[in-house]
């Protein structure tokens, strides 16, 4: 049992929704990502993403693209994404890297698994991994028991999800719309049909991410959902930020908000 | 020689490495692809397009002139620059598109680095009534400007894509992005044999017609087949192309023209078999030109159609193998073959293609005056010519 699971089972313990953090490794700046990691552990949030920056995420709209041309342009390597899940998991929350494939392959699947687990890391969540290619990452992340975290799609057909949750550790990762990350108006009605369709083919705990931003979307989608996943809108508040405080300040604030937020919904 | 599985593996290299919410869109396109190769009417349906819009079958030239300056070996240029669009892209986008129309979609999204495949897919949408949006970095579009101004005129929309190094593996990623958001009614023209499976195999059934024609046109021709095939190779489709048919002829080899630049020891080329190691870009495992946090680092080509820092996984295989072999040649002596093909033959090639003639003449001088060479003339070159005037010092 991860960290992570722990948290998860905790919050349905609490009859709440968790509250998930992402944030790039090395952004605002190698530094400054561990200062932002401490604010949204002191705010309440249940678990903190560490994103390794890649230069083709094709999955990613334009505010964590940019985040990652900033952190890539500092010089952010595989040590500063493992410095950073550190820091995360000593500041007691559960931790996890959120990273393309790629960067796992070239570092090596299995001592990249075993240096998740090394820092206090919970498991990995990997987008662009289709389970029919997950044969060594599963072994990896099993001899490692960490949890291997899988993203799955309004467009995912139900004999599918049932295939995609089986292998799945820790929790679903529920992509609310078809599309790219970053902050939207409304959260389509496609994640609930979606968080709908999940339970029916897994226990797991599902938790929802792409677009949310605020305490009101955090609410509604804590009524059915066991975690709320915000990342763009914390990275938005650091890129518009005029010095490193005011940001810091500004992540806190919105962290708090959500933290309220996500046991507000039932 | 059936070189994948199920899961579109050539070996190691392949498969899928996409987002979740692509996988009913690829999984749907292998379908009807699948199903429509072993459809008559629709084989049918392409053949008589290509024949009556396209020009096929395209003819051989042999380049006397030119062979003088390759050892005196003879070299047969297949000539795909003679296409309706000017090169061999147009093979693979009325396949996609007549798939597009029985899937029901009626947009299609495509990348373009050259701006060759852009004016293709734009060719096509137009011919069957198709939206088209065509992603292109804005670095390309400057270099390109003319084949930009083309693909509006054929009823296109041109997206300059400003994000990472602003070329073609940066417009990819854009088309990437809108597909998973549009996936419901749009389909992606893939303009290579990459990315994720199907598009490796679909876009070489779309190609294999010319090493299937050039084949038998050699054996008409010389009475034998040829001693080496060459191609030139961004992504490879139009090597696949070529190579295809000539697998199972193991006396034959097949040799890829890879971008050097500046020279593969600069750092600054886009040769990615010579150069580059195993990784996974763009949805598909293959060689990449990477840092050691498997980050892509960007790739440095004259042309604009080479400047890819992957390349498709066939060849990947194909190198492993040692079925074909993979060689680089630098940006100057592109160019000078450029020059010389134009001279002698009075045949101005795409400067993507002067990769492969600047090989024939390499290869030439190896095999010594009994060898036939084939040459894929994947292209012409008149939307070269700012670039080669301002190589040459033309003043325009």
């Amino acid at each position: 049992m991860t960290a992570l699971d722990s948290v998860l089972a905790k919050c349905r313990s609490e009859n709440r929704a968790a509250l998930i953090a992402y944030i790039p490794a090395g952004f605002p700046s190698k530094q400054g990502c561990h200062k932002v990691i401490q604010v949204l552990a002191d705010a309440g949030v249940d678990a903190i993403e560490i994103g390794f920056p890649y230069s083709d995420p094709v999955m990613d709209g334009p505010v964590i693209q940019e985040a990652a041309d900033i952190s890539l342009q500092g010089g952010t390597q595989a040590s500063d994404v493992f410095a950073a899940l550190k820091t995360a998991s000593d500041t007691g929350v559960a931790s996890v890297v959120m990273t393309y494939w790629n960067p796992i392959e070239r570092y090596g699947v299995e001592r990249f698994a075993a240096s998740i687990s090394d820092n206090g890391g919970s498991g990995v969540i990997t987008p662009d991994l289709t389970i029919e290619e997950s044969k060594g990452w599963l072994e990896a992340t099993a001899s490692n028991s960490i949890n291997p975290i899988y993203v799955v799609a309004p467009s995912t057909k139900d004999a599918r999800l049932a295939h995609v949750t089986s292998v799945t550790g820790g929790f679903i990762y529920a992509a609310s719309s078809m599309g790219v990350t970053g902050t939207r108006e409304t959260v389509s009605i496609d994640a609930k049909d979606l968080v709908s369709r999940i339970r029916k083919v897994s226990q797991l705990p599902v938790c929802v991410g792409l677009g949310v931003s605020t305490r009101e979307q955090a609410r509604s989608l804590a009524a059915y959902a066991d975690g709320v996943i915000v990342g763009s809108a914390f990275i938005k508040l650091l890129l518009n930020s005029k010095d490193e405080q005011s940001g810091l300040d500004a992540v806190s604030h919105l962290a708090k908000e959500l933290a309220l937020g996500v046991r507000e919904g039932r | 020689m059936e070189t994948f599985d199920v899961l579109g593996h050539f070996g190691q290299y392949g498969g899928r490495f996409v987002p979740e919410a692509l996988i009913g869109a690829l999984e749907e396109l292998e379908a009807v692809h699948n199903q429509t190769q072993q459809d008559p009417a629709f084989l049918a349906e392409l053949a008589e397009l290509h024949r009556t819009y396209t020009g096929r079958p395209s003819i051989i030239t042999e380049a006397k002139r030119f062979s003088e300056h390759a050892g005196g070996a003879r070299i047969f240029l297949k000539r795909e620059d003679l296409n309706h669009t000017g090169s061999h892209k147009i093979n693979n986008v009325l396949g996609q598109a007549l798939l597009t129309k029985r899937m029901g979609k009626k947009r299609i999204i495509a990348e373009t680095g050259a701006g060759q495949h852009g004016v293709a897919a734009a060719t096509a949408a137009a011919l069957m009534g198709l939206e088209c949006v065509v992603y292109m970095g804005e670095e390309d579009t400057r270099r390109q400007s003319l084949n930009v101004a083309r693909m509006k005129l054929l009823g296109a929309e041109v997206v300059a894509v400003t994000s990472g190094s602003k070329t073609l593996k940066d417009a990819i990623n854009e088309a990437m992005r809108d597909w998973v958001t549009n996936v419901h009614d749009t389909h992606y023209m893939l303009g290579t044999v990459a990315g994720p499976h199907p598009f490796p195999t679909m876009v070489r059934d779309f190609h294999k017609i010319i090493g299937e024609e050039s084949r038998e046109q050699m054996l008409e021709l010389t009475g034998r087949l040829p001693d080496a095939v060459l191609a030139c190779i961004g992504g490879g489709s139009n090597a696949i192309g070529i190579f295809n048919a000539f697998i199972p002829d193991t006396d034959v080899r097949l040799i890829g023209l890879e971008a050097g630049g500046h020279g593969v020891e600069t750092g600054r080329h886009a040769a990615t078999i010579t150069g580059g190691t195993p990784g996974v870009l763009h949805g598909t495992r293959s060689y990449v030109l990477q840092d050691e946090n498997g980050q892509t680092v960007e790739s440095h080509s004259i042309s604009a159609g080479l400047d890819y820092p992957g390349v498709g996984p066939e060849h990947a295989y194909l190198h492993d193998l040692g079925r074909a072999e993979y060689r680089a040649i630098n940006d100057d002596a592109a160019m000078n073959a450029f020059a010389l093909l134009s001279k002698t033959e009075g045949i101005i090639p795409a400067i993507e293609t002067a990769h492969a003639l600047a090989g024939a003449l390499v290869i030439g001088n190896e095999l010594g005056p009994k060898a036939n060479l084939l040459i894929n003339l994947s292209g012409r070159g008149d939307k070269d010519v700012q670039t080669a005037a301002q190589y040459f010092g033309i003043p325009l």
